[in-house]
């Protein structure tokens, strides 16, 4: 299994057992590997874990950011206390 | 990031209480908060004003100063700060409300790992825009699989991935590697290079996927991965 998919769950400490089906190869050409992405594509399939000042709600600060990037998309995973 | 937005949550909070009190007294009201607790979501506030169930993991007194309480919270997604402090004042008999607010963890995103600034960040995509280095910013945005951790996964064979983009359904015979998981959970999908393909709903346990040759597995929800990354290998 390709290295980095164990480090998901290493990333917070998640324990769930892999069962391998069985051994198969996936093809080079297509896709890329999702930790080894030029970083143009990663920030297209990334997420930041800001620190968030108080005062500026979670979608200004979620906007600024899609400037500050020039991204088409971005989202925030929640606000405190939605106005 | 919806699927982010419903995990577990951890936050540290000021509470001012209105009146003078007992450390003991106070330590007891808190104890009966941990559980769960009803809650009717406030005035301003973005969901339906109905009373509902929600279930505080742990709350832990860090600290006093006069009136002011720092609190450690751990609850589960929905749980209003605000409205718990709130009722910590009513149990106390004189009332308290919520000073300062701040979320230490959102599901797998925790103030340890890699938590940076808007300064920080506007610096590294300085550095990456103006002086072509892209190695600040590299460290600060994590490829959003790492959003999948505490879920539980399967692995999709290439051939496979690009239906599932289409919304298809991912089939048993499509599955190479596979986490324990219940019926009705949801699962994220990845290709065999770590890429997130879509979170969806399983329709059979994995246990039942281990035992089955055929049927339909996993129902995507949300689709990450573009269309036709992969080649399409399904007949028209």
């Amino acid at each position: 299994m390709y290295d980095f998919i164990r480090k998901i769950d290493d990333f917070c400490g998640y324990k769930n057992d892999w069962v391998i089906v069985r051994d198969e190869n996936t093809d080079e050409r297509y896709g890329r590997y999702a930790d080894k992405r030029p970083i143009e594509e990663l920030l297209k399939y990334g997420v930041v874990n800001l620190d968030k000042p108080p005062g500026p709600t979670s979608h200004e600060v979620a906007y600024w950011v899609k400037q500050m990037l020039g991204l088409k998309k971005v989202g925030h995973g929640g606000t405190l206390e939605p106005l | 990031m919806t699927y982010v937005t419903k995990s577990g949550k951890e936050y540290v909070c000021v509470m001012q209480v209105h009146c003078d009190f007992q450390l003991e007294e106070l330590k007891k009201v808190l104890s009966q908060f941990v559980g769960t607790v009803y809650q009717k979501p406030p005035v301003r506030s973005s969901v339906k004003r109905r009373i509902r169930k929600r279930r505080i993991h742990d709350l832990e007194l860090l600290e006093t100063s006069g009136r002011l309480v720092l609190l450690r919270i751990s609850s589960e997604p929905g749980t209003y700060m605000r409205k718990l402090c709130h009722d910590v004042g009513v149990i106390l008999g004189c009332g308290a409300h919520m000073r300062e607010l701040r979320r230490t963890r959102s599901g797998p995103f925790t103030e340890n790992a890699n938590l940076v600034t808007l300064h920080e960040l506007s610096e590294a995509v300085y550095l990456w825009k103006n002086c072509k280095d892209g190695t600040e910013l590299e460290k600060v945005v994590m490829p959003m699989e790492l959003a999948t951790c505490g879920m539980p996964k399967v692995l999709v064979s290439d051939g496979a991935v690009n239906a599932i983009t289409y919304g298809s359904t991912l089939n048993v015979p499509g599955i190479v590697a596979l986490q324990k998981f219940k019926k009705g959970d949801n699962v994220a999908m990845l290709t065999l290079k770590g890429e997130l393909i879509a979170i969806g709903q399983a329709l059979m346990s994995s246990e039942e996927i281990l035992k089955s040759k055929r049927g339909q597995a996993v129902q995507p929800r949300r689709v990450l991965l573009a269309r036709d990354v992969y080649p399409r290998s399904w007949t028209q």
